[in-house]
């Protein structure tokens, strides 16, 4: 890895924070589950975050391609592309940064939300077990969206496009786990595993299982590689 | 120092470089020009590294940039066509970041900032976002970004493009002034941008390259002959055109429009080569040997020097068009 990873990461994060899009959606974000955990705690009167966490893969996956859209499609529509990857960088450089960059503003719109389990603790027990479990597995997941948003974002010089297979594909993969009756029996084993869902929710409970980090890092370096390919083919 | 060997690009069907080669020397200011769509751009990308080569290749000082593009981009700042750079970092941040990913030690790195933002005159908009510069503005941060690695390679494609002839006029003298210590390879179709600012020339068309060497060199092999104008009076064109083409010399006449009062025949009379300086072949001496022999004045006779902008022509023009102007 060399110095410039770190100053491409810096240079995304930056360009994340002065985006409009960026800011948006993390407004939207934090306003949704905001509600979401606050109507539970004052209307329905239960001191948990189950909500939360359950909506968290479809919320997120709503939230990252918007994010991520602008990371590839911009540079390729401007040309800067061609300015970026003609600076002494390796393609690995580039995507990683990039990922991590990405990777890095999700997880710091994600920061203020540790203030829910602060705030609904002190009206009820919390268990704590869920709480830290269900912060794990969203950084595994929001790291798999921006893997996937990159990628999409990689494929298409059209923003637009970029957002909307990103949208689709994580939402596919936030899903599938609820819609496993739609498939063959003999299947369902391996459509349950593709879903993000599946591993979200068991590490979710506070069990941490190396097949679902084994999913998630496996997942996420695919979508990476997938990225690596589609700026090869650019040359 | 930069050995471009056999380059050949396809894109799909279209060849866009058939059989590219040319070398350019250290601290050498190399113009590349040819119509759009010669190939310029392309040969530019793959010498940078943006894109790869169907075959053939480009070392820079035996370093293969095919096989070590890091260590080959590390000697290159690379200005693509239009500048296409960050629209909304500020010109200061943008090159400060250049500076970082080209790993300029911390140290230096405000002073290097500093002098190529003087170099390129952009103290005035240093704390603004690139997307609001003018045209003019934008192709010098262009030229910043390129500099600021201080590399001892400038790759600038049409740095001149779109810009107004003041701006023009600054950007040849930053590029003269690069050209001093660096060697430069840049693009154009301004050919007198070339001529006045390049040691060499290399003219592309149709992805292969069609003339090679200074001004003076590229003009004179391109010559296929020199050009005469002939006024007469006293004479009608197909009497002289009759005469004229019996010459040996004469390979071609053709009348020119505007005639000026006094001069019933003005025509444009093209000569083999020979040339001016061998006067035993001068073909102006047959020329006025034969319209003497008439019975016609001659008010004009004047052997015109064949600019670069018509060795331009002729090089590149495809030969169905020029097929075609002669017919008219």
């Amino acid at each position: 890895m060399s110095a410039a990873f770190f100053h491409i990461v810096g240079r995304e994060l930056r360009a994340t924070f002065t985006s409009a899009v960026g800011y948006i959606f993390s407004v939207i974000f934090l306003a949704f589950t905001g509600w979401l955990v606050f109507q539970n705690l004052f209307i329905a009167s239960r001191a948990e975050l189950r909500f939360f966490f359950e909506l968290l893969p479809l919320t997120l996956a709503f939230v990252v391609p918007a994010v991520t859209m602008r990371v590839f499609a911009e540079e390729l529509s401007t040309g800067s592309f061609e300015v970026l990857t003609t600076l002494p960088v390796t393609d690995w450089d580039i995507v990683l940064g990039k990922f991590v960059g990405a990777w890095g503003f999700i997880v710091l719109m994600l920061t203020p939300t540790i203030l829910y389990p602060l705030i609904v603790g002190q009206f009820g027990d919390l268990d704590a077990g869920p709480v830290v479990g269900g912060y794990v597995g969203v950084l595994f997941l929001s790291g798999l969206y921006c893997a996937v948003g990159i990628l999409t974002s990689a494929l298409t010089r059209n923003q637009i496009v970029a957002v909307l297979v990103g949208w689709a594909v994580c939402s596919f993969l936030a899903l599938i786990d609820d819609m496993l009756v739609f498939f063959p029996g003999a299947i369902t084993n391996v459509v349950q595993y593709v879903g993000a869902d599946f591993h979200f929710k068991s590490i979710a409970r506070g069990v941490i299982d190396s097949r679902d980090l084994i999913y998630f890092l496996s997942a996420i370096f695919l979508a990476l590689f997938g990225t690596s390919l589609a700026i090869e083919r650019r040359k | 120092m930069i050995d471009i060997r056999n380059l050949t690009k396809d894109y799909g069907a279209t060849r866009a470089l058939d059989g590219v080669s040319f070398t350019v020397g250290r601290g050498e200011v190399l113009g590349l020009l040819g119509p759009n769509g010669a190939g310029k751009t392309t040969t530019m990308r793959i010498l940078t590294g943006y894109v790869g080569p169907s075959s053939g290749s480009v070392a820079i000082e035996n370093v293969d940039v095919g096989e070590q593009p890091l260590q080959a981009k590390r000697r290159i700042g690379y200005l693509p066509e239009f500048a296409p750079l960050y629209a909304d970092m500020l010109v200061n941040d943008y090159l400060e970041y250049v500076a970082q990913v080209r790993e300029v030690p911390q140290a230096e790195r405000r002073t290097r900032i500093a002098r190529v933002v003087d170099q390129c005159g952009l103290r005035d908009v240093a704390h603004r976002p690139f997307r609001e510069l003018s045209r003019g503005y934008k192709q010098r941060v262009g030229l910043a970004h390129a500099l600021i690695g201080d590399p001892d390679i400038l790759v600038l494609d049409e740095p001149t493009a779109g810009l107004d002839p003041n701006q023009i006029v600054e950007i040849r003298n930053i590029i003269r002034e690069a050209g001093k210590t660096k060697t430069v390879i840049f693009s154009t179709h301004i050919l007198s941008e070339a001529e006045n600012t390049c040691d060499r020339i290399v003219i592309i068309n149709r992805g292969r390259v069609v003339a090679n060497g200074t001004a003076e060199e590229v003009k004179a092999a391109a010559i296929s002959g020199l050009e005469i104008r002939i006024g007469l009076a006293g004479a009608t064109a197909s009497e002289v055109e009759g005469v004229l083409s019996s010459l040996d010399a004469v390979t071609g006449v053709s009348p020119v429009a505007e005639v000026p009062a006094g001069t019933d025949v003005l025509l444009d009379v093209r000569c083999a080569a020979g040339g001016a300086t061998d006067s035993a072949a001068d073909p102006s001496r047959d020329i006025y040997l034969a319209v003497k022999s008439q019975d016609w004045i001659l008010t004009q006779l004047q052997t015109t020097r064949q600019s670069l902008e018509d060795t331009f022509r002729e090089l590149t023009a495809h030969p169905q068009q020029s097929a075609n102007e002669e017919d008219t």
